[in-house]
């Protein structure tokens, strides 16, 4: 218990570099965080100094019609475009996991474009694209206004998806499968039993990472985005642009909250083996 | 012995089993990947109830016959039938068949029970019925009680029990079993050979199992079928394979032998005579050939059929039985020792500069007459020893 014993090589918490390093994340990392949800609750117009504790402007926030529509239709092209995602890249990581097929090494190219090519490229060519190839039709009932961004999130969230379950798949012991077949189930039936749960976790965290990019995407929304389909990230911008209102800090201040739950309850659900095998539990013939 | 007749009839195993009916059979069944022939027209009958051991190098192809025999590659030519049955194109799935895979193939979800249960449910067999067959294979591989486990709990010869009661559950027409032993320890390979013979008698299904271990097929089968590049060397039971070889591969490959190359000197009904350029006195054996008269053949000698003599300076060659003074010994020198426990291995230079493989079994603990490196010695085999190979 001498605690005046040199740092072991592995300890590196005890050397005042690190610990220095650690600090320094620390406060670049999550300061402006903390201070965002701190001055949600200032009583003052102005983000400046604190005045005091007050909820009025999350009161104001849910009751700025705009601000709350933006949310509705963020949540929304996040849900749709995380499932579209998860379907089309689980499909397409399956198809480059699974055969070999002509074109197959294009594919994979391509696949990992979106990722590379800088979105404010991909913003422009999906707004040349909305505006002369197909035009998406104007006027139309929420929430298919939102198609036109919906598509947009797909294309960019997909290939995503389609990395993390390939790296997954790459895991996969293929006699599982022929023993799932062996033992008499059809081509459905095996990847229903065997290759699908051992998909499952790469699905969940395809799906939280599609989720959280359409979530706070800015620049391609921006581009896609017409006058009655304004996401969050966009309203907040167009709000910033006169001044910092403690609104927008509670807006924002909600919106982390409510990333930071879905993601644990997704790495619960990655993390627990028995979700993992949750396509089985229920089924007993 | 009660238990195992209980076993056999709920397999639906059969006491009375009939020797001669084939259950499985490759009619010229070849299998190409690219130019490669993995499998060159094989020809095989396998009975009902036999242990079957296809045995062959890695690359042989007898994996990829198993795998045709299960369905998860067609031939490219040739017929496999299953109880007269053409099941070429049959999805696997579909067929009578079921496989112990290489490595187990556990499902890592399921707990064992449900592992066992699987193909049960998937052939939609009532419940009631599946945790009752379910109970008795794992009763059946010494598993009983673990059915709540999941895989990550169990050890790896557990893991193969799971894998052999969930393929035996179905009761299958042939189990089929991809290197099952290839993965264990020493100790527990030796265990699960005798495990799986009495498993065999007990249920009764024809078993088809894959290995390039020699020890194991000699060991756990009753008929053993040797490939090489993808053709059939030899089909034959362990001690033929071993004692009556028919080619110089199948020869070097099981076990250890030394083989001289020689032409047929003498082939008479009653005895025949080798004369071998390598070895400085002529091969006698007991028993005619009927081989190529002067043609090249070999003569096969297992280093267990060898024996060892001293040779004093002035010392004549040991007698051998029927073989004539001159032939059947040779003088040498031991150039090798290396003693296993059970036997000792030699490795005796002969005139020529030849070595020739020799064991010997220590069968004293400490008196025995002693071998020591560089000693001269005779090196002696009996005239019924040589297997001679034409090819």
């Amino acid at each position: 218990m001498s605690r005046k014993s040199p740092p072991g090589p592995l300890e590196y918490l005890r050397r005042w570099p690190i610990r220095l390093w650690l600090l320094a994340v620390g406060v670049f990392l999550y300061a402006p965080l903390i201070a965002l949800m701190a001055f949600s609750f200032n009583d003052s117009r102005r983000n400046i100094v604190w005045k005091g504790f007050t909820l009025k402007y999350y009161e104001k926030a849910f009751n700025n019609d705009g601000l709350i529509e933006a949310f509705a239709n963020s949540l929304t092209i996040a849900a749709v475009s995380t499932v579209l995602s998860v379907v089309l890249g689980a499909l397409v990581a399956l198809a480059l996991w699974r055969f070999r097929f002509p074109g197959k090494t294009a594919v994979d190219g391509a696949l990992a474009l979106p990722i590379v090519v800088p979105e404010i490229c991909m913003g422009v060519g999906m707004l040349v694209f909305f505006a002369k190839v197909l035009p998406w039709p104007q006027g139309l009932v929420w929430p298919l206004n939102l198609g036109a961004i919906i598509i947009a999130h797909v294309t960019f969230s997909f290939p995503f998806v389609a990395v993390v379950v390939r790296a997954r798949m790459a895991s996969f012991n293929r006699e599982l499968e022929e023993a799932a077949r062996d033992l008499g189930a059809g081509e459905f039936r095996t990847i229903r039993d065997v290759i699908l749960p051992h998909m499952t976790p790469s699905l969940v965290a395809g799906a939280l990472l599609a989720f959280t990019l359409s979530l706070d995407d800015f620049v391609i929304t921006f581009f896609t985005a017409g006058p009655d389909t304004v996401t969050f990230p966009v309203k907040v911008y167009s709000m910033v642009r006169f001044s910092v209102t403690p609104e927008v800090n509670a807006a924002s201040t909600i919106l982390i909250v409510l990333t930071v739950i879905l993601t644990a309850v997704a790495l619960k659900l990655q993390g627990d083996p028995a979700a993992a095998a949750g396509a089985h539990g229920g089924e007993k013939a | 012995m009660g238990r195992g007749a209980q076993a056999a009839d709920v397999f639906g195993g059969n006491d009375e089993v009939t020797e001669a009916k084939p259950i499985i059979t490759f009619e010229n069944v070849t299998k190409r990947f690219g130019k490669l022939a993995a499998v060159d027209n094989v020809s095989l009958s396998i009975r009902e109830g036999e242990f079957f051991a296809l045995l062959g190098p890695s690359g042989c192809g007898k994996t990829t016959l198993l795998r045709m025999l299960a369905g998860f590659e067609t031939p490219t030519e040739g017929r496999i039938l299953i109880d007269g049955q053409d099941i070429s194109n049959v999805p696997p799935n579909k067929r009578p068949v079921n496989m112990v895979f290489q490595s187990y193939a556990v499902f890592p979800h399921m707990t064992v029970a449900d592992n066992v249960a699987y193909g049960l449910k998937v052939d939609r067999v009532s419940k009631a019925e599946r945790d009752r067959r379910v109970e008795e294979a794992l009763e059946l591989v010494q598993l009983g009680g673990l059915g709540q486990r999941k895989p990550d709990q169990l050890s790896g010869g557990q893991r193969q029990r799971v894998a052999l009661a969930r393929a035996l559950v179905k009761r299958p027409r042939v189990l089929l079993l991809d290197e099952p032993l290839s993965a264990l320890d020493a100790k527990l390979r030796e265990q699960m050979r005798t495990e799986l013979c009495t498993l065999q008698e007990k249920v009764g299904i024809t078993f088809i199992m894959v290995t390039h271990d020699q020890d194991e097929a000699l060991a756990l089968a009753s008929r053993c079928a040797v490939m090489s590049k993808g053709l059939l060397q030899q089909v034959a039971t362990p001690n033929d394979l071993y004692e009556f070889p028919n080619s110089r591969l199948v020869a070097d490959f099981i076990g250890s032998v030394n083989l001289f190359e020689g032409v047929l000197a003498v082939d008479e009904p009653s005895h025949a005579v080798i004369r071998s350029p390598g070895l400085p006195t002529d091969i006698f054996l007991d028993h005619g050939v009927t081989g190529p008269r002067g043609g090249t053949v070999w003569a096969a000698i297992r280093p267990e059929k060898i024996e060892l003599h001293k040779r004093p300076d002035d010392g004549e060659p040991p007698n051998m039985g029927d073989a004539p003074k001159g032939t059947n010994a040779v003088a040498g020198v031991i150039r090798h020792e290396a003693y296993l426990g059970g036997v000792s291995t030699y490795e005796i230079e002969i005139e020529g500069g030849r070595r020739v493989k020799v064991q010997r079994p220590n069968l004293t603990r400490w008196d025995q007459e002693d071998f020591r490196l560089g000693e001269a010695v005779w090196i002696a085999w009996h005239a019924c020893s040589p297997a001679v190979l034409l090819s």
